[in-house]
């Protein structure tokens, strides 16, 4: 089930699969815009690029109500491709345009639903399952393959719903060995993206300022697996690993009664 | 409950290859059984067509799920989720056989240290414990407990196989440990049975039927022939028999015992257990540990009723008998609790340019284009809640590791609904 990256052709060849936080019910309200915070996540989508010619990134857009592949790196050819309309560089015109259509079409399906006022969370199990399928692929594809690892810019809160799904997909990605790394710029702390890091080794930070951005994304998260071994990262303080309930949204503190024998649902 | 593979010849052929078996060399006889070049086909023009395994696999994946499904649907089905498991393996004079390469016990020893790992990874809360039987008596080389690495060093520490086999010794030792287990876990017994008799100092009727008092549900996986003692065993307390027939075989059977099998509602009370879910100590603290009785800088957990220091979970606290786990262990289990539905196959007969298909003209998990040789649309499978198509290779990866369909989970569902649906 489980296969062993072998040896590539460099150690330092990296695949980076981002997932990109557009929920708008987030971003709404931030003193940050989201076209500021995209200018820095594009400059850092460059450097990685930069760091090795045969660095593929390919990026998921997480969505309030849906998510989706934005770019991969591996298909758009280099060219002449202009994107006149903005003033960023040519090799992202495709990315900019198909996350256009994206947010229209995620707010689209967020007015045709009345959405929770308590919690607004993205659905960020979704674009996980998402990148693992794709990650699974790659290693199908043969013994020279990038190593691949996760970056998830989240700024949504967690939702309980999807504690499930997001417990199964770390697990699934520890075993796979993908690190799992997160960048959390939201308001509260997140127990799931602290949970992903520590359980897959990978790098979990909170940046407090987000004008900085690039340089936390750039000294942090651009490192590829290899380098990591030579580089002091920020290590894991406090884990939050209080169990959530599955069935509403309490966290139990401290000893608590779980009922040894759980009935299956019948199948719907 | 046997469940053996046909041969592809049939049985009578077998008998004359077996003669003239003697006379040809060592190379010839890996051949005597495997007719792979039966298998090429050639197309319209002669040219050898290659062989397709993935369609193979993945019929085979799709038969199990299917069998799988079958057997659960309709029903509610409990699971015992903390399993007290004991594995028997035989190291009599039948164990160092050379007809599995290099030899019979290896071979066990390799695949079950696989399986012991696999297991942990599945059941986070339940223990093992290893017994061997050597010269006709049972020894336990390991008692019950939750890490993998003192199980697998005990088992790779001496493997020798001399002197006969006895079945009943081994229950009688099994069912001795498994009495001091607490009432609401599974007693389960695993025995990998590669002799063809069983020497035995009593009854071993009486035994069997102790054990089935006990709730002990035996389980045997035979590497020699089917006998009808193991079958009357696992028959009598509800478990399954089956014979491997070569290597790949043996870790696919032993490897089906990973998963929690379907429980018996009487056998395990259903009781409330009291849990603990430790912090992690502070990075510089010094405590000395109740596991090794030395002082300990910095990683460990704390018992949250007697504060004592663990150095890894899961485990008993040492002090005042709390089952201390985090999170993470229990969460392991959950996707036994909520499975996925199997996907549904998407007849090939249509074509690319059906409107049906528009929704997807390549995997919605990993991109791949879904369209085989020459655009006409290749086999890919839909899953019915979200609608949205899938290749094969996702289709095994979401069922077997990931449990979570990456469809279902992409739509933003009201929460009063989605664990309704689940």
């Amino acid at each position: 089930m489980a296969t062993v990256a072998s040896k590539l052709y460099s150690d330092d060849v990296s695949l980076l699969v981002l997932l990109l936080d557009t929920n708008p019910l987030f971003w709404s309200n931030r003193s940050t815009t989201f076209s500021q915070f995209l200018s820095h996540v594009l400059a850092f989508l460059n450097a990685v690029l930069g760091l090795n010619q045969l660095n593929r990134v390919v990026v998921i857009a997480t969505g309030y109500c849906s998510c989706d592949y934005i770019y991969d790196s591996s298909l758009t050819l280099s060219g002449n491709s202009e994107s006149g309309r903005t003033g960023m560089p040519a090799l992202f015109g495709s990315l900019l345009e198909k996350l256009e259509d994206f947010i229209d079409k995620d707010e689209e399906l967020i007015k045709e639903q009345e959405h929770d006022e308590r919690i607004a969370s993205s659905l960020l199990s979704g674009s996980l399952s998402m990148a693992l399928c794709y990650i699974q692929r790659i290693f199908r594809s043969g013994h020279l393959h990038p190593q691949p690892r996760i970056l998830c810019l989240q700024g949504s809160p967690d939702g309980p719903e999807q504690y499930v799904a997001v417990m199964n997909s770390i697990f699934s990605a520890q075993r796979l060995m993908v690190p799992i790394d997160s960048c959390y710029i939201g308001t509260q702390n997140s127990a799931f993206l602290q949970q992903a890091s520590y359980i897959t080794g990978g790098v979990h930070h909170a940046p407090k300022q987000l004008d900085g951005l690039f340089q936390f994304l750039t000294t942090i998260f651009a490192t590829d697996l290899h380098t990591r071994s030579f580089v002091q990262l920020p290590k894991p303080v406090g884990v939050d690993f209080r169990a959530s309930s599955v069935f509403g949204q309490s966290k139990l503190d401290g000893a608590s009664t779980v009922s040894d024998k759980k009935r299956k649902a019948p199948d719907s | 409950m046997s469940n053996q593979r046909k041969r592809p010849n049939g049985e009578r052929e077998e008998d004359d290859e077996e003669d003239d078996a003697e006379g040809i060399g060592q190379w010839e006889r890996a051949y005597v059984d495997d007719r792979s070049w039966e298998a090429l086909q050639e197309d319209e023009s002669g040219l050898l067509r290659p062989i397709d395994t993935s369609a193979i696999y993945h019929a085979q994946y799709r038969r199990r799920l299917r069998m799988l499904s079958a057997a659960a649907a309709g029903t509610r089905i409990q699971k015992g989720l903390i399993r007290y498991l004991y594995i028997v393996i035989d190291f009599s004079r039948a164990a160092a056989e050379t007809d599995f390469r290099p030899s019979r016990m290896a071979i066990m020893a390799k695949h079950v240290e696989a399986f012991i790992r696999e297991f942990f990874d599945q059941n986070p809360l339940s223990q093992i414990g290893l017994v061997s039987i050597k010269n006709g008596i049972a020894h336990t080389l390991t008692d019950l407990g939750g890490s993998p690495e003192s199980h697998i060093q005990a088992l790779m520490g001496k493997l020798e196989a001399a002197g006969d086999s006895s079945l009943q010794n081994a229950l009688e030792l099994v069912h001795e440990h498994l009495n001091q287990i607490p009432s609401y876990g599974h007693r389960e017994v695993l025995i990998l049975y590669s002799a063809l008799s069983t020497s035995d100092p009593g009854d071993i009727m009486e035994t069997i039927q102790k054990c089935k008092k006990s709730r002990l549900r035996c389980s045997v996986i035979g590497l020699s022939a089917e006998m009808f003692i193991c079958k009357h065993l696992c028959q009598e307390t509800g478990g399954l028999y089956s014979v491997a027939v070569d290597e790949v075989h043996l870790k696919d059977l032993l490897l089906e015992h990973a998963p929690p099998p379907p429980a018996i509602a009487e056998f395990a009370i259903s009781n409330l257990i009291k849990m603990g879910f430790p912090q992690r100590a502070a990075e510089g603290s010094m405590a000395i540990c109740s596991c090794h009785k030395e002082v300990k800088i910095g990683a460990g957990y704390t018992c949250p009723r007697c504060k004592a220091r663990v150095c890894e979970l899961p485990t008993e606290c040492t002090i005042c008998g709390l089952t201390l786990v985090s999170s993470p262990h229990l969460a392991r289990s959950y996707h036994h609790l909520f499975p996925i539905a199997p996907f549904d196959e998407v007849p090939t007969l249509t074509s690319a340019n059906d409107p049906r298909r528009k929704l997807g003209k390549s995997c919605f998990g990993c991109q791949q284009s879904l369209l085989g040789a020459g655009n006409k649309p290749g086999p890919c499978v839909t899953c019915r809640k979200c609608k949205h198509y899938f290749c094969l290779d996702c289709d095994i990866y979401i069922h077997e590791s990931l449990h979570n369909c990456p469809g279902c989970e992409s739509i933003h569902r009201p929460k009063s609904v989605s664990l309704m649906e689940e």
